[in-house]
């Protein structure tokens, strides 16, 4: 089990790190929305930093988003996930290693630079530590109920909205308690019990993230 | 009596029940309605505080209810449907999906319209509305999915995934839009009536509550009775016919 988790966690990675491309676009993205809301808005910074959480976290979650289509599009297109799904290893361990380098490839990414758009909007430097663990926390939340949402989706038309549409209100709580730790770091509160929450949230996310994935990939393949 | 009840699971036992327990419900649904808006109009005493638009409350909490107790129900369709691999299941599931999601728009669009006399505006972010909104979000995504796959045993497959899923967020998300508006702004505007309501409000609401839980019942059969027949096309073909025919 640990050597097919090894195994497909290498081959995920290695393939990300050939298209280097596609994970780049999520992260070009991701900073291109955190930029135009100033413009949008104003750049005051008082009203700056008041927004920097939710726009942070909205554009990190429509980031996240845009990469699911290539989590398994791209292995059913070529034959490689019904292999996968007839192999003798076990279903949950090669999608957690999907999910694993997904995270690795775009959620990890997307945190490295979120304190850097969080200088943008003129946050001090406990609200950045706050926001980069956070975002940590939160992508792979992201991650894990995204896999499901792209399985679901696999082979659908209109799948690229269609999962948003899916997955995008069962990523609420994830957005609540992400953006809540900034705000209470910047209000002076401990930020402390929204990470316990987006821990418990990542802890709940696993296993229901997995159980959905595997059982929306055997329907996708049946 | 347990093989006998487990013989209505088959599509083809169940249309014509189905069809025999529609007018029961249907008739229950528009008398107790009527029952019920003739306590909530002409029995119920006018409110202290709220005045006469109140009453809205007779169609608001109810639609509430129904929202929140029909996604379960659903819910629990999709995953027998899964479990026992049975496909009047699925049906039922997606049977009971629109009459969810109108009930939901329901509570919302009465809420808004209870909201503009008494709090002032049509919408706030409180708790409720927020989480009954994404309520609302996981009916049309449940929906969209179940729309979008062409094979019906896929996509009843897929959906109670979904919907399962949904279950067990529906508490994350009650708490997390809970304790997010607690921490952003008082109290402002609350919706805990006053403690003592009186008796024919209550009776009248729960009147209410009953007619659209007959009438969900109602609407739910007349529509799996559709599917049922749109589905057993191909199977089928003379059973079918015969009660086209019929």
């Amino acid at each position: 089990m640990t050597a097919a988790f090894a195994a497909v966690l290498r081959r995920d990675l290695l393939v990300a790190l050939r298209r280097k491309g596609d994970a780049l676009n999520v992260l070009i993205f991701f900073v291109i929305v955190a930029s135009l809301f100033p413009l949008g808005t104003g750049a005051e910074p008082g009203q700056l930093r008041t927004m920097a959480a939710g726009v942070i976290w909205v554009g990190a979650l429509l980031a996240a988003l845009l990469s699911l289509p290539r989590l398994f599009a791209a292995d059913l297109a070529d034959g490689t996930l019904e292999q996968m799904l007839v192999s003798a290893q076990p279903l949950p361990a090669v999608v957690a290693a999907k999910v694993a380098a997904h995270w690795l490839s775009t959620g990890l990414p997307l945190a490295l630079i979120a304190p850097v758009l969080g200088l943008q909007y003129g946050l001090p430097g406990d609200a950045l530590r706050v926001l980069l663990w956070a975002v940590l926390l939160g992508t792979p939340v992201l991650s894990l109920i995204g896999a499901a949402g792209a399985a679901l989706t696999l082979g659908v038309r209109g799948a690229a909205v269609l999962t948003g549409l899916l997955v995008l209100p069962l990523c609420v709580p994830a957005l609540v308690f992400g953006a809540g730790a900034l705000t209470a770091s910047l209000s002076g509160l401990a930020p402390g019990p929204h990470l316990s929450l987006l821990g418990a949230l990542l802890a709940v996310s696993l296993p229901l993230g997995l159980w959905a994935a595997c059982a929306a990939l055997r329907v996708a393949l049946d | 009596m347990f093989s006998n009840f487990f013989s209505f699971a088959s599509p083809q036992a169940f249309y014509p029940v189905a069809g025999r327990m529609i007018p029961w419900f249907g008739w229950s649904a528009a008398l107790l309605a009527l029952a019920g808006l003739y306590i909530g109009f002409f029995v119920a005493p006018t409110d202290a505080t709220q005045g006469e638009s109140y009453r809205i409350i007779f169609i608001h909490v109810p639609a509430a209810w129904m929202s929140m107790f029909i996604y379960l129900v659903m819910a629990l369709w999709a995953g027998l449907g899964l479990v026992l691999n049975t496909r009047l299941s699925g049906m039922m599931a997606s049977a009971l999906a629109p009459t969810g999601a109108m009930f939901t728009f329901v509570a919302l669009w009465s809420g808004a319209l209870w909201g503009k006399p008494t709090w002032g505006t049509y919408w706030v972010w409180d708790a409720r509305l927020t989480s009954e909104l994404i309520l609302l979000f996981l009916y049309l995504g449940y929906m969209a999915l179940k729309e979008a796959i062409e094979d019906p045993q896929r996509a009843d497959r897929a959906g109670a995934i979904l919907a399962l899923v949904g279950v067990v967020n529906i508490p994350i998300i009650y708490f997390s839009v809970q304790w997010w508006n607690t921490l952003h702004q008082g109290a402002s505007v609350s919706l805990t009536k006053a403690p003592s309501m009186a008796m024919t409000m209550l009776a009248g609401m729960l009147v209410m509550a009953l007619a659209a839980w007959m009438y969900a019942i109602a609407v739910s059969l007349a529509r799996v009775r559709a599917i049922i027949l749109e589905r057993e096309r191909g199977r089928d073909m003379a059973w079918v016919r015969s009660m086209v025919n019929a």
